[in-house]
């Protein structure tokens, strides 16, 4: 390992059920094996229920406190559209963010209590670096759906200093031997994707 | 990294804990935060592991094991402590053969809680000791350290977690378990039977313990000092440690292992060497108030909250005075939790919110309908509150006033504590009407067994409770099943059991749509040129349908699981069920 470094702030966020914590579990795996302390937090429970979800990863030589606060993400992965703009605030001003281009609307929303916002990815390009792809399509296209969370990930190790080889292997540790190959092929369509 | 570090949840630390210490029984209920230690636990095959029906139960299972000579944990979360507090309380005074520890998962915040109540309060009122680790390697080296705390001072230890130690995952040095010759056991009265007389004579070891405990603590490694900058200084312990090591990483501090009973000499000698000392402790003034009674001065509750969750930018504003960043979030629409698509709760809301049916409700997934769209639960207490407080209702009003309500509780709950209250009810010639979800499982903690599933948490297959016949066995003559997906017989038996001057239970029947096994074989796809936007379909607020800009909805294919509630409420044939496209990954 390198010279002290700064600990690094990863949020993952999206709706409960969307696999936040198979993604948090790969970034762990991955920090871990690289030989950094890390710590993820994440929730279970009721807000797994549909909720918005959030997962902190924070890695470095040294961690202590397992949450990342406003201000402090260096990387921010959201998995739907709305979850992205709810937590825009936690970013660092040279932060980036990797955004699933996919919309579920809250209850609030399905009830007409409020609107989903129009435009978000234009309105958090103004302030922030957004990357964006529709992961879903592409889960689909692959042959299964539950796979866009892969995708997205795989996005965002672009920002990552991890390469390839290493990401594949942690995948395969990570994720049923029996889904090993579809989840390897689905980062490798979100870390080849020529999508800005 | 060597092969014997992994990266490791909380709970999974604790579990490995149990595991390196040597335990042979484990027995809890589940419950957020805390449903992971087993979940954990039951991986190794040296440990013999059970959900049992309540937490006061596993706690009696685990003290049994312990009087029997080998080492045993219970695990709940906070509330459950309360379940388990009346054998706690006297095997306090009884004391352990074996070693004896109790998990109670803390919820600061309320993630996913009714309250936000400290089990170190409860531990104090019990006279028993707390140990509170901060970090994955701790809570699995900690409890370890329980065991021995527990054998060396015969007495229950409470190793105490919060909802962000449990479910944060860090590095983790592993060990080899030790095994561990069974304590020999021989017959005890003065020390097992907990009678008036024997009692009387256990109080006085209990309090003689718990001063040697306290004398003792000053050396255990668990509470250590770390001096640096004296000019501040903090008490503090588990999860908040790591925020004043975040936001003040200079400042000397006083770390404590064991919360109770506090270390009094060490305190002193702390408090003597820092020139400002503040206490940073996550809910009650467990430790502050303690503190100051001894006439240290210190700076606790006055500038700290007692209401959720820390951070470290709490105590950066708090004691660094930093301004409040700039950082604002936007004003976008709240998600709240949700039933799932699919979910046969929903189903049975969409009929009782027709019917304007109150519900006194319970503790579970269930819970979710106490808010818009469907706005049926009015009341949330414990587990198993649903029945016994509908009672009340009748006997305070009278049986006309309850006419228009329900009970409701799900499967697991019913098992937990609804039983008793349930024969309460037929006790006291209640006449209300009890609905018994029955999904199959313990839903909202992530899908565990119980009794009335027929699987133990080892896997083993075993004959299932049947709550039909249970019910029918304590004499109640009205009970019926309904698939919770029949709308028309659900409205009807609904409609039939309320009027009923007699106890009734419906037990509505169909599993958990997250439920491994369960398939769906269609998905909903609306017909937009039969749709005459009535909006029927969107009431029951099921998330997989969205409402055009033209009124017609749209149903994501994704979320959809096929229920066909949309289908049954649409009385113009604009939603029809097709077998769903391969590839979409249900």
């Amino acid at each position: 390992m390198a010279d002290r470094m700064i600990t690094k702030n990863i949020m993952i966020v999206g709706v409960g059920g969307q696999g936040t914590l198979l993604t948090s579990r790969i970034l762990g795996g991955i920090t871990v094996k690289a030989g950094y302390d890390v710590k993820l937090s994440e929730v279970h429970g009721m807000a797994q229920r549909g909720g918005s979800v959030v997962t902190f990863v924070r890695y470095g030589e040294k961690v202590a406190e397992p949450i990342v606060e406003e201000g402090q993400a260096d990387l921010l992965i959201a998995f739907e559209r709305l979850e992205a703009l709810r937590y825009a605030h936690f970013l660092k001003k040279d932060g980036v963010m990797v955004i699933n281009d996919w919309r579920i609307d809250p209850i609030t929303v399905v009830t007409g209590v409020r609107e989903y916002p129009e435009n978000i990815l234009e309105t958090l390009a103004q302030e922030h670096t957004v990357y964006a792809i529709n992961a879903m399509e592409e889960a689909i296209r692959l042959g299964n759906s539950k796979t866009f969370n892969v995708i997205v990930l795989g996005m965002a190790a672009r920002h990552m200093d991890f390469d390839r080889q290493a990401w594949l292997d942690v995948i395969a540790d990570t994720v049923p031997p029996k889904t090993v190959e579809m989840n390897q092929k689905a980062f490798l369509v979100g870390f080849e994707s020529k999508v800005s | 990294m060597s092969l014997d570090k992994k990266i490791m949840l909380g709970n999974e630390a604790i579990a490995r804990g149990a595991y390196e210490a040597g335990v042979k029984v484990s027995a809890a209920y589940p419950g957020t935060p805390s449903t992971e230690i087993s979940e954990n636990i039951v991986k190794y095959d040296e440990i013999y592991a059970e959900w049992s029906p309540n937490e006061k139960v596993a706690m009696e299972v685990a003290i049994g094991a312990s009087i029997s000579g080998v080492r045993a944990m219970a695990s709940m979360k906070h509330v459950g402590v309360n379940v388990a507090s009346d054998p706690l309380y006297t095997v306090s005074y009884s004391g352990v053969n074996g070693g004896l520890v109790l998990v109670a998962a803390d919820d600061p915040g309320l993630y996913s809680s009714q309250n936000e109540q400290d089990s170190r309060c409860v531990a104090r009122a019990a006279i028993i000791p707390v140990i509170e680790p901060s970090d994955s390697q701790e809570a699995k080296d900690f409890t370890k350290f329980a065991f021995e705390l527990s054998e060396k001072y015969d007495t229950p230890v409470m190793v105490r977690t919060t909802t962000r130690l449990s479910h944060s995952q860090g590095p983790v040095t592993l060990e080899e378990r030790q095994e561990r010759e069974d304590k020999p056991y021989t017959r005890n009265a003065a020390k097992y039977v907990m009678m008036p007389g024997n009692a009387k004579g256990r109080h006085v070891y209990v309090e003689q313990r718990m001063k040697s405990m306290a004398e003792d603590g000053c050396s255990f490694p668990i509470n250590r000092m770390e001096i640096q900058d004296t000019s501040v200084g903090f008490i503090t312990s588990g999860i908040p440690y790591q925020y004043v090591k975040e936001a003040c990483p200079d400042a000397s501090v006083l770390k404590l292992g064991m919360v109770h009973p506090l270390p009094r000499k060490l305190i002193e000698e702390f408090a003597s060497r820092v020139d400002k000392l503040y206490i940073f402790e996550e809910l009650e003034p467990v430790i502050e108030e303690q503190v100051k009674s001894w006439g240290i001065k210190a700076v606790g509750k006055e500038i700290f909250t007692v209401q959720g969750e820390y951070s470290a930018n709490l105590l950066r504003k708090a004691v660094l005075s930093e301004k409040e960043t700039e950082y604002a979030g936007k004003d976008v629409p709240a998600r709240p939790p949700i039933l799932c698509p699919g979910c046969p709760h929903r189903s049975v809301f969409s009929v009782l919110n027709k019917l304007k049916i109150h519900a006194a409700g319970d503790i579970g997934c269930y819970t979710l309908g106490a808010v818009a769209p469907l706005n049926v639960i009015d009341t949330t207490v414990c587990m198993g509150a649903s029945i016994s407080t509908l009672h009340g209702m009748e006997k305070a009003k009278g049986k006309e006033y309850i006419k228009n309500w329900v009970a409701v509780i799900g499967d697991s709950t019913f098992m937990h504590t609804g039983v008793n209250s349930l024969m309460n009810m037929v006790y006291n010639q209640g006449t209300g009407t009890v609905m018994i979800l029955d999904n199959s499982t313990t839903g909202m903690t992530g899908h565990q067994d119980h009794a009335a599933t027929g699987k133990t948490l080892k896997g083993e297959t075993v004959p299932a409770i049947n709550l039909y016949h249970l019910c029918r066995a304590m004499g109640i003559e009205h009970v019926v099943e309904v698939n919770a997906f029949d709308l028309p017989e659900l409205e009807r038996v609904i409609k039939e059991e309320t009027a009923r001057d007699a106890v009734s239970v419906i037990i509505t029947k169909s599993p958990c749509a997250l439920l491994k096994g369960v398939s769906f074989p269609n998905v909903c796809r609306p017909v937009p040129e039969t749709c005459k936007k009535c909006g029927a379909c969107l009431r029951p607020g099921c998330p997989a349908l969205t409402k055009n800009a033209d009124g017609t909805v749209s149903i994501d294919e994704t979320m959809c699981n096929g229920c066909g509630l949309c289908m049954q409420l649409c009385k113009f044939g604009a939603i029809e069920a097709l077998p769903r496209v391969t590839g979409t990954g249900k």
